[in-house]
């Protein structure tokens, strides 16, 4: 029994960075209708920010602060510079895109790092708590993953901005009409998605180790959690999330290898796809023809 | 009175294919304008032409300013609320948001103008935290009148505020429209197809027939000329 719940509140732990990613790729999917295949090397890149800054010297939160920042604004240029051009093309195109950009962020991270695996530093000392049920890292993430879930949720809710964007992914045409910058409010998406990834990628970094194909198993966990939950609902992405990190963590304990436990991801995209394409929290979108 | 909008050999497009042919229309400041016509005779893309949704030619002053080359939501800026085609909700979203999102070119604070909308529409102000979507018709009629009135326009363009409701509930709806015109001193440009209440309350009407003007003049001109009687009055 211990052992079991030890393994739930590490799942939990990694749920949280999946729910993370899941939740960025969401934020993508709602205003664009674009699934972002190159959000985990986005986030991947992010973290190198980081690891560059914290190795500079800087304490690890403001290089955690200052990375977000940057990711914020990088995202934001991605979304104007290779996105815009091809927003109103065929789906197809736009995807092709972002597995340009993956392709890209990979290789000009393994020509600035090297794919030599790299250390990255926890800013959570790994003590057990509850009596060795789960350890301070595990809810040190949590707590992360909690504040930037509020943090969004108060934005969306209350602010203007926030406001204006999601109108502007729900009747742009009409957003138009009330004087919101619609382009903007996508690049905001962006930019908010990038930082998203960027706390998803730092707080996976201490476990995984930090190379530039680390991203590319969470980015597929994330997608199972993503389309779990719904790809266009926000709550979905976070439960999708905690959901799929629980199972892998169980899944891998008790059934299967640890080496198999990427298969888990693939198996529930598509008993998902089979058995309800909308996910848990979606609504079947009609399109009259 | 000078007009507050003219449009000057204005052409519209739809793609490649030209859907009107250079119309003249001129909406005197504080009054009520209404161009009449059949379905597809071209008022509704009047109307986008207008607020920058299709592509256009010719001249297009607002407030002494040429709307040529703006984006819509530019032109929003300048004072022209657009109730699109449809009423453009925000149906995911409650009451209260839409008229927020109504406010958003303005930015100062919106709740004043929103206790003057409820004051117009109680039954908004009952359902001000539902969800947009779950609104009948007409109450989501008046929601986007009230939306458009929260950016505190010079100019409202309405098109076919009528639509799909019931004729006593029209009714309620064009008596607001009139009575929002002269308290919030708005300048209307409509689209209608009920011409019969459309002229009674408008002072200016134009006749629009596959894209071009036919017919225009004060909306009791319009309204005793025994053709327009015959088609369009019935």
């Amino acid at each position: 029994m211990h052992e079991f719940l030890q393994q739930v509140f590490s799942g939990f732990s990694t749920g949280a960075i999946y729910a993370s990613l899941a939740l960025a790729l969401v934020m993508i999917y709602r205003s664009t209708e674009l699934v972002n295949f190159a959000q985990g090397e986005m986030a991947m890149f992010s973290t190198y920010i980081a690891w560059t800054l914290v190795s500079a010297g800087l304490p690890f939160w403001l290089a955690f602060l200052a990375t977000l920042t940057i990711s914020f604004i990088g995202g934001m240029a991605i979304e104007r510079i290779v996105i815009r051009p091809v927003e109103n093309a065929p789906v197809l195109a736009a995807v092709v895109v972002t597995i340009g950009l993956l392709l890209i962020f990979n290789s000009v991270a393994g020509w600035i790092y090297s794919y030599t695996v790299q250390d990255f530093p926890s800013p959570f000392h790994d003590r057990p708590l509850l009596g060795a049920l789960m350890t301070t890292r595990d809810l040190g993430v949590i707590a992360v993953t909690l504040v930037m879930l509020v943090l969004l949720f108060c934005f969306f809710r209350f602010t203007t901005t926030g406001l204006a964007m999601r109108a502007a992914a729900q009747n742009p045409a009409s957003a138009r009409l009330c004087g919101i910058p619609v382009g903007r409010m996508l690049a905001i998406g962006w930019g908010l998605a990038a930082a998203i990834g960027a706390i998803a990628g730092i707080m996976v970094a201490p476990v995984l180790f930090l190379d530039p194909n680390m991203m590319g198993g969470v980015l597929l966990y994330a997608f199972a959690g993503a389309l779990l939950g719904g790809i266009a609902s926000p709550i979905g992405a976070v439960v999708g999330g905690l959901i799929v990190g629980v199972t892998e963590n169980l899944v891998g304990t008790y059934l299967i290898a640890s080496q198999l436990k990427l298969t888990v991801a693939l198996i529930l995209i598509i008993i998902v796809l089979v058995v309800r394409p909308n996910g848990l929290f979606g609504t079947a979108t009609v399109r009259r023809v | 009175m000078a007009p507050i909008l003219t449009l000057n050999g204005v052409k519209a497009f739809y793609g490649q294919s030209e859907v009107l042919h250079g119309i003249d229309v001129a909406v005197e400041e504080g009054g009520m304008t209404v161009l009449l016509g059949a379905n597809g005779a071209g008022k509704t893309t009047a109307l986008r032409a207008i607020c920058g949704v299709v592509r256009s030619d010719g001249e297009i002053m607002f407030a002494g300013k040429p709307l040529h080359g703006r984006s819509t939501e530019e032109i929003a800026a300048l004072g022209i609320a657009h109730v699109p085609e449809g009423r453009g909700t925000f149906v995911g979203l409650t009451v209260e948001e839409n008229l927020r999102l109504g406010a958003y070119t303005r930015r100062g604070r919106p709740d004043a103008g929103m206790g003057r909308m409820y004051g117009y529409f109680p039954i908004l102000a009952e359902r001000r935290r539902q969800q947009a979507g779950a609104l009948s018709g007409g109450e989501q009629q008046m929601l986007a009148i009230a939306r458009a009135l929260m950016m505190a326009p010079r100019l409202l363009v309405l098109d076919e505020p009528s639509f799909g409701l019931a004729p006593r509930i029209v009714e309620d709806i064009f008596v607001i429209i009139e009575r929002i015109r002269r308290e919030e001193r708005v300048s209307v440009l409509l689209v209608e197809q009920n011409a019969a209440l459309a002229l009674e309350l408008s002072d200016h009407a134009y006749l629009i027939e596959t894209g071009y003007v036919v017919a225009s003049g004060t909306a009791k001109q319009l309204a005793d000329d025994p053709q327009i009687r015959r088609s369009y009055l019935g």
